[in-house]
This record gives structure tokens, sequence and C-alpha cells, in this order.
């Protein structure tokens, strides 16, 4: 936003009615949305937090033994939450960064004077419109360890001696599918996101930058990604809160396995709360999440806007 | 981040002012909340006039189809025209989760539970316990493997309803061509030697197939090693663990040992049932042991390839016998029902001996004078004469409370056995150290 | 020259490998179960058939009838949380983008913390609120979940939105007599429209693909969605993967027409409503 516009928006705003009756009006036209969110999240939210201090293994009301901090202290001692929050970092690390490099890449094909333009905005955008469960199914076929596409494919190239586990063999290679995966659908949306961050920087820049005689990569380089550091910041935000929270995909593709190597923070949560009914340990584990998932949010922020400063 | 204007604060970043704020609400809601700890709209159940309105929760998974029980249940209506019952279906990777997350609001009368879960649910109270219901006569006719899937510690809390153990399945033409004869597929031992001359005669890459993908279906096939290896998941007294020791610890060893022998498909390790049940029928494993539902999926012409070429056989013996794992389910009332009088009805007639032998071509009857029905033989003509024997001897998972958490951790420990990453004996000695304060 | 010619395979290769695995969804829909099971895989079916869709259509009951039951459900319930989400969304962010009131910050902050948390935290004490309503297993339950999940996210990228359009048009539409309400409607909404489809697709695509909420909250065809459908589709039909296959196709279409139709919108709508401001 310009200077300008921030000198008549400041205006705007000293126009206004008196200050008093614009909060009244403020908080009513929230109030519809305060009701529908809060409403619906408050009290569970609360109630957990309060189940965390408690130990309730079953899901009745009733007086359990309280535990204070007790939980979160096993949670943290636990080895299991730390290998599944290593797969858990794993997962967002990689497929985030990954869905940036190629979403980068799709964006600047995108922008660019390409025929059929249309037609391929419209291939980029549909990963993005899969749910996220029949993408799941679709690669548990594709990879299927017996009659998968993939090992066909590979076989019948050469590139393969023959018909390989994905999903079974290797906890490493499973957890890597699993990454493929969101990584083939996500980037779909990055892609959108940077495209829009491109589109609004200004030509001039990159005109003044071929007078000055700087190349295609260079004008990248110096224009085009300083000036996406922000839309970065919100890709990065957006998508770590999501694969911080991610859980339908493994639900569907790996169920955790194997030998626990795909198994997530949430996964271990929804285990720990449903099959094991241990609701305080499973609702100590997801207000770690949340800490964990604020934290990151904040570093990522600082750590942008002092780089664009 | 967002910015409106007009605000002098860093962008996107929290504030201590706002960080206070936001603590102050949770801190609010977490009051709100407290007034009633773990609380609030639970529903006491009740009797009810034995009329009116009952809803049931049953899988769409083997056993009994969504067709038979919508049958079943329209029978019973006519009978009992002033119950009316609502049957809802849900996966069985669903049916524990969806148990557990209604019982406060008493959202189900009637469901199916596992085999394993009589002790998680009796003593958490989300199922009611019926031992003063059953009659005496339903103690002695019912076979003694089935009975015993609803008990905990001597009370009865659901009426056993599904019967099931896995059997040994061989695809009779691969064998053939081998050279084996399948009377010698009557031990572990016997297996093996057939595993290996059709492995050494190329008859088939990997003559073995199990399901050992990290669900419970690993425990299921392992139970049934452990029992023929003569080990136990926990001591006597119920208070120790025992399965890193002995036949827990050989029946490990020798899973590990048909994959060392590249005898049993790695993909096993991806593997439920019913990749089980797909490969075989398509002629992909010489050898299987699964549910009874594949005796008629795998002679469907229409859905196998191996049709007339099955032959089902009682689950193989060890050194010490052949039991097949218990993997029964039961009906229960929920203690949260309103209505247990009609559920109750419901329930004593689904698994009453009439109605189980009229279906029981996809799921063999808890009854013991069942298997001496012609029409129930007739059915089945298969499996009948080897369920007989089977269903004699069946060996449990363990009946403990806490059952869900040590099955996790025995998954995790045996794959890690399986993929090579620990010795058996590390893995199960590591799983014992776990699980040691869960049956305490 | 070397450039146009790069951009374009690099196009072309993108296509492939975004296509391909869908190609390879909707041809298990449409072969014969033989030819999928082939090994070697034979790349030119023996059969081809709609049966699969045939079964969907036609089933009466079980799965395939479920699964039809199911696009229903999950067309009215997001429909009904975009608009629901999306009117509360333009309220809240109007206030936030053009009113100045205490807390402001903390009240937008404390919207989207509540994005956060992850559902398995809520869903026991979720489920016990919704059987106090008689809201379990019914689509208004599901409409009610949704929108706390949407609203935060409508509220938001609203107030970004909001806050680009220059605001001497309200003012002269106040001038000439309209209230604050009247210029929302008449001169702030018809400039907002991009955003606005924007943000309804967003809101469409995240009630499409939930999961676990409705995995736990709905348990027949009254409400059950697509998630739901496909997970115990894939959970119980392991045989037949062109089941599975045609399933999953059904369930991508209507996002993936939708998402189609209003795709010229999401640029416009992406840069301003949650990039700038």
């Amino acid at each position: 936003m310009s200077e300008a516009a921030r000198g008549v928006s400041e205006a705007g705003h000293r126009v206004k009615t008196s200050r008093s009756g614009s909060a009244r009006l403020a908080y009513a036209l929230l109030l519809p949305a305060a009701v529908l969110v809060f409403g619906v999240v408050l009290y569970p939210a609360g109630r957990a937090l309060v189940i965390s201090f408690y130990d309730v293994n079953s899901p009745f009301p009733g007086a359990y033994p309280f535990l204070g901090l007790a939980n979160y202290a096993a949670v943290l001692s636990d080895g299991r939450v730390w290998t599944a929050a290593g797969h858990t970092l794993y997962f967002t690390v990689v497929s985030t960064a990954a869905e940036l490099v190629f979403g980068m890449g799709l964006a600047l094909l995108l922008a660019a004077p390409l025929k059929l333009r249309w037609l391929f905005r419209s291939i980029v955008i549909l990963p993005w419109a899969l749910p996220t469960i029949v993408n799941g199914a679709m690669w548990r076929l594709i990879l299927n360890a017996e009659y998968g596409v993939l090992n066909a494919v590979l076989t019948q190239l050469g590139l393969a001696d023959g018909y390989r586990s994905w999903l079974g063999s290797d906890p490493f290679v499973a957890l890597n599918m699993v990454v493929a995966a969101d990584v083939w659908k996500n980037t779909s949306l990055v892609a959108f996101f940077l495209l829009a961050g491109l589109s609004t920087i200004p030509r001039e820049l990159y005109e003044a930058a071929r007078v000055d005689g700087a190349g295609a990569v260079r004008s990248f380089l110096r224009i085009t990604l300083p000036l996406l550091v922000p839309t970065v910041a919100i890709v990065l935000v957006l998508r770590t809160i999501e694969a911080f929270k991610v859980f339908d995909i493994v639900y569907v593709m790996t169920g955790g396995g194997p030998a626990s190597g795909t198994q997530t923070i949430t996964f271990f949560t929804y285990l720990q709360a449903f099959s094991s009914q241990r609701f305080s340990v499973g609702s100590a584990l997801a207000y770690l999440t949340v800490l964990a998932v604020l934290a990151l949010a904040m570093v990522y922020l600082r750590l942008l806007r002092q780089r664009s400063t | 981040m967002s910015e409106p204007k007009g605000t002098s604060e860093p962008k996107g970043m929290l504030s201590r002012r706002e960080l206070f704020r936001l603590s102050a609400v949770a801190a609010g809601a977490g009051i709100l909340a407290g007034c009633d700890v773990a609380g609030g709209g639970g529903n006491a159940g009740g009797q009810g006039s034995g009329e009116g309105k009952i809803k049931a929760l049953f899988m769409q998974q083997a056993a009994y189809s969504e067709a038979d029980i919508r049958n079943m249940t329209a029978d019973f209506q006519k009978a009992n025209p002033k119950i009316q019952v609502e049957p809802t279906f849900v996966a069985y990777d669903a049916l524990h989760d969806k148990i557990v997350a209604a019982a406060p609001a008493g959202t189900y009368d009637v469901v199916l539970i596992d085999v394993i879960w009589p002790a998680e649910f009796g003593t958490k109270k989300i199922v009611t316990e019926v031992s003063g219901d059953v009659p005496a006569a339903w103690q002695s006719g019912m076979l003694g493997g089935a009975l015993t899937t609803a008990k905990y510690q001597g009370r009865f809390y659901g009426v056993p309803w599904i019967l099931d153990t896995k059997y040994l399945f061989a695809n009779t033409e691969l064998l053939g061509r081998a050279g084996v004869d399948p009377v010698s597929l009557s031990t572990w031992d016997g297996v093996l030697a057939a595993a290996r001359a059709l492995k050494d005669k190329r008859v088939i890459e990997y003559p073995l197939l199990w399901s050992w993908k990290q669900v419970e279906a690993l425990i299921c096939d392992y139970t049934q090693l452990v029992g023929a290896f003569g080990g136990k998941f926990l001591a006597d007294d119920g208070r120790a663990v025992a399965f890193n020791t002995g036949g827990g610890l050989a029946a490990l060893e020798f899973m590990r040992r048909t994959l060392d022998e590249k005898l049993t498909n790695p993909n096993s390790l991806e593997s439920v049932e019913d990749d089980v049940r797909k490969v075989f029928s398509e002629g992909g494993a010489a050898m299987a042991i699964n549910w009874t539902y594949m005796v008629s999926a795998a002679d469907d012409t229409a859905n196998s390839k191996v049709a007339g070429k099955v032959a089902v056989l009682p689950t193989p013996s060890g050194p010490s016998g052949g039991p097949g794992v218990n993997g029964s389910m039961a009906l229960s009332v929920t203690s949260g029902s309103r209505n247990q009088k009609a559920a109750w009805r419901y329930v004593s007639y689904l698994t009453s001996a009439e109605v189980q032998n009229k279906y029981a071509k996809n799921s063999l009857p808890c009854w013991a004078a069942s298997y001496d029905d012609r029409k129930v033989v007739e059915a089945n003509p298969k499996v009948v004469p080897v369920a007989k024997k089977q269903l004699a001897s069946l060996i449990e998972r363990p009946q403990v409370p806490r059952y869900n958490e040590i099955s996790q951790l025995l998954q995790a420990e045996i794959q890690n056995a399986l993929l090579g990453r620990k010795s058996p004996r590390q893995a199960l000695d590591d799983a014992a150290a776990q699980a040691k304060p869960l049956v305490a | 020259m070397r450039y146009r010619v790069f951009i374009h395979a690099a196009a072309l290769f993108a296509s492939v490998v975004i296509l391909a695995p869908f190609g390879w969804l909707a041809y298990s829909s449409l072969v014969g179960q033989s030819d999928l099971l082939a090994r070697p895989l034979r790349w030119w079916p023996e059969r081809v058939t709609l049966d699969r869709y045939r079964e969907i259509f036609s089933a009466d009951q079980g799965a395939a009838a479920l699964f039809r039951d199911a696009v229903v459900n999950s067309f009215l319930v997001a429909s009904g949380t975009v608009v629901i989400s999306l009117v509360v969304g333009i309220l809240g962010g109007y206030a936030v983008a053009r009113l100045r009131f205490p807390l402001r910050r903390t009240t937008l902050l404390a919207f989207l913390v509540t994005y956060m948390l992850p559902p398995i935290s809520l869903i026991i004490p979720l489920y016990l609120l919704m059987a106090r309503f008689g809201l379990l297993d019914t689509r208004t339950g599901l409409i009610v979940v949704y929108c706390s999940l949407a609203t935060p996210f409508t509220l938001w990228t609203m107030s970004n939105f909001f806050a680009t359009l220059p605001v001497e048009l309200e003012e002269a539409a106040r001038v000439d007599g309209c209230t604050r309400l009247g210029a929302l409607v008449r001169v702030i909404l018809p400039l907002a429209r991009p955003g606005i489809v924007a943000t309804g697709l967003f809101a469409f695509l995240l009630c499409w693909d939930e999961f676990l909420y409705a995995l736990i909250f709905t348990s027949t065809g009254n409400a059950k969605t697509i998630p739901v459908a496909i997970a115990e589709f894939t959970g119980r039909n392991a045989v037949d993967f062109g089941l599975i296959a045609a399933g999953g196709v059904l369930a991508a279409l209507p996002p993936v027409l939708i998402a189609l139709v209003f795709q010229r919108y999401l640029i416009g709508g992406l840069s301003t409503g949650s990039l700038k401001g």
C-alpha cells in the first residue's frame, strides 16, 4: 500500500462518526461471527484444557483425579511423542519446502506468455480441488505393492528390477510417499497464492531492471523474490498450520505404519484419545501442538519481517 | 499477515498485551468449562417401556452383510410391531471410536463390540452387564469359544453373535505343482516345508501371505502363532506381561524366519485381511490364514481366479497345538440407552439360534447344536467340518481394560522386528517394558 | 525463442505430472477388474465398462447408495456453510477493516487462534454439546461446526479485502444519504465480488474436504459426507479397485467443476484478500 493511499485511509477514519457509536456498530457486526465461532469452539476448548489437568479415562462426566501438569510431563517424556513429533516436523518442513519450490515454478509458468494459458491454469487448479481423502485413496491405488501402476511403469521402463512395496517395507520410504502425495495436491494452492503475489508486483520494476541490463535470473532474485516475501510468509504460516495438523492422509494411506514410521502428532493424539480413551493425555498433546504451531508461526513472521526491512 | 490501517503495533506479532488478553479469554473459557470437570450432559440410561425406537450400531465388513442385518431387523419388527429399530453401519475401523464418542449421549441402544473390548467397555460402564439376563440354557448351549467373547472377570457384557477365527487357506493347484499334499499342512512345520518346496520349484516367488499391516489384524495373526507355540500374553495372575518369553517369542521368531527365507511376501506388512483375500483370489499366494468370509469369497467365480481350487484347513499346529485366534464379536446394550428393555429384546432375537442358522452363509452360528443342523452344514459345506474342530479351541488376546494401548505397542514393536530394525527378542522386551504399567 | 520453447515444454511436463494420477484414477474406474490386476500391466484394456457408475447410481442400499446420499449431503453442508460464513464474515470483516473499537486486533487474533486448534482436542466435548441440542447425524449440526471452521477464515480475508477498497466511494454514498450498512451493500459488496467468490470457493473446499468431525458426528445417510463415505469405501472394498476409483472420481467432480468455473476470480481474490492490506 502506497503512502498516498495510507493517507487517504487515515483521512477516512477521521470522517467517522463518534467513536463509541462506531464501537457499538463494530460489536454488533462482529456478534454473529463471534457467536458462530466461539459458541462452538470456546466451551470445548476450555473443557479440553481443564481435562488436560485431570486423569479422564472415560467419556463420561464424573470425578476424576486431579493431576496438575503431570499429563504434560508424561507426554513430554514419552519417546513415542518425540518420534511422532519428528515425523510431523519432517513432514512439515519437507512438504512445505517442496510446495514452495514447485509452487514458485508453477506460478512463474502461469504468469508466462503461454499459449493455451487458460487450459494450463485449469489443469494446475485440479489437485487443489481433489478432496484429501480421495487423494490418499488414489495414491494408495497407485502405490499398491501388488497391482499398483507405479510399480508397473518403473518395471516396464526398466527403472526397477521388480515390484516393491512403497508403503510397507521401509518406514522412511512410506513417510516420503505420504509427503509426495501431500505435495502433489497442495503445490497447486501454493502456486495460486504465489501467482497472486506476482500479480501485485508492478511491471515497471522489471522494465527498469531490463534497461539497467539485468537478466531474467537477476531480476528474479532482485525483484521478484524480495517482493514475494509477504506472500511466502502467508503461505508458510498457512501450510505449517495445516501440515502440523496432518491427519486425514495418514489415516487413509498408511494408518501410521509401518513400524509407526508415518505416525504424526495428530494421529498419535487420535489414538491416545479415542482408541486408548486417555482423553487427558490427548488434550495435553493437543495443547502442546497448538503452542508449537503458534511459536513456529511467530518465528516465521519475525524472520521474514527482519529480512524484508 | 494483514494489518488494518491506523494502528502502530508491529505487524503480525503478538504484543504482550494481546497475549495477556488472549489468555484472559482462554482462562474465562476454562472457568466456564471447569464448572463440570469432565462433565455435562452424561445421560443415565434406563430400562424404558420395552417399546418405541432403538438405534443399533453395526459394522459393514466381514460376517453378516448389511442386507442380512436389514432382513433380520425387518423380521424382528414384524414380530415386535411396537419396537422400531434403526440400524446404522460404519467401517470396523470407526466402530470403537464411534461407540466411545456416542456413549455419554446415549446415541445407540445396541452396539456390536469386538472380543477385545468387553474389559474396556465393561469397566468404563459403556455397556451394561447382562449376566443376570443370560439364561443358563444359553451358557450350556453356546460353544465355549463363543461364550467368552463378551465375558470379563466372570461377568457377561453382551451376547456373542459373530463367531470367527482364522483358518488356513491353500491354493490346491499351486500345491499340486510342487507336489505338496494338503494333509501335510496340519502343522506349521509342514507349512514351512511346503513353502520351501513351492519356492524351490519356482512355483511361486512368495508362497505365504499375511495380514501384517500395523493394525489389529497383525495381532490376530501373531496370536494364532502364539497359541501354536504355547505362548501367553499375560502371566497367570494377569498382572504381568509374558509375551516376551517362550512361545510369544518363538511365534515372532517364526514370523521373522519366513521373511528372512523369503517365503513370506514382504507386502504382508502393508496388507490387511481384504488385501490377503484379493491377492489369494488372484492366485498370488499359495497359503494364507484368514477369517471365514474368505471361504465364499475365494470360491466365487466372479471375483476369484482360484475358485474351485481352494482348500480350507484348520489352523496348523505348533508344539502346543493349534488354537485359532478368537475373532468373535458380541451385541451389547449400552448403559446410556433409555430403552434397554427393547434393546435387550432385539439382541436376544438377533443372537437366537434360529436367526443365526438362517443366515449361516456369511457367519457361523455361536450355538453348538447348529453345527449338526442340516441347513447350516449345507450352506457352508467347506467350513462347517473344519469349524467344528477349530472352534473347540480358541486363544484369546489379553482381556484387560487397557488392551488397545498394549496392542498398539505390540503392533509397532512386532513390525520393528519384522522389518529387521530390532531382533525379535529386543522388540518384545521393549514392548513388554512399555506394556508393564498397563496391566498392573 | 528458446525461452518460449522452454516455458511450453515445462508447462507440458507439469501438466503431465498433474494429470497422470487423475488419468489413472479415471481409467481405473472404467476398465475391467482383470485389466487392473494384470501383471505385467496391460496398457490397452480388454474391457471398458460403466458398471461401477451404474452400480453407484442405481443401488438402493449399501455402500453405493450411501455414496449417492453423501454427495448430496456434502453439497448441502458445504453450500450452507459457505452462505452463512460469508455473510457473517463480511459483516465482521467490514467492522475490522473500517471501524475503530477497543480490542480490535485481539478480536481478530482470537478468531485466528481457533483455526490452529486441532479438531481432535474439541471433538468429545463438542459431541456432547451436539447431542444435547439434537444435532448429531444431522446436516444442520455439521453446518454449525463447519461454520466455526470457515468463519475465522472468511472474516480474515474479507477484512483484508475491504481494507484495500477506497473509502471515498463509501463516503460519497453516505453523503447521498446511505447508512453504513446501506453503503456496504450497495457500494462495497459489488466491488468486492472477486474477493467474495474466492473466499467462498475456499470455504466450500474446506467443507468438502473435512473428515474427522464428519467421521465422528455422522452415522447414517442422513448426514454422512463424501470423505467419510470414501474412507469406508476404501476400507471395505479392497477387492474392487475400480469401485474405489469410481467413487473417487465422483467425489472429486463437484469441487473440481466449481473450482474451474470460479477460477478466474481466484487470482484477483487471493491477491487482494490475503496478500495486501
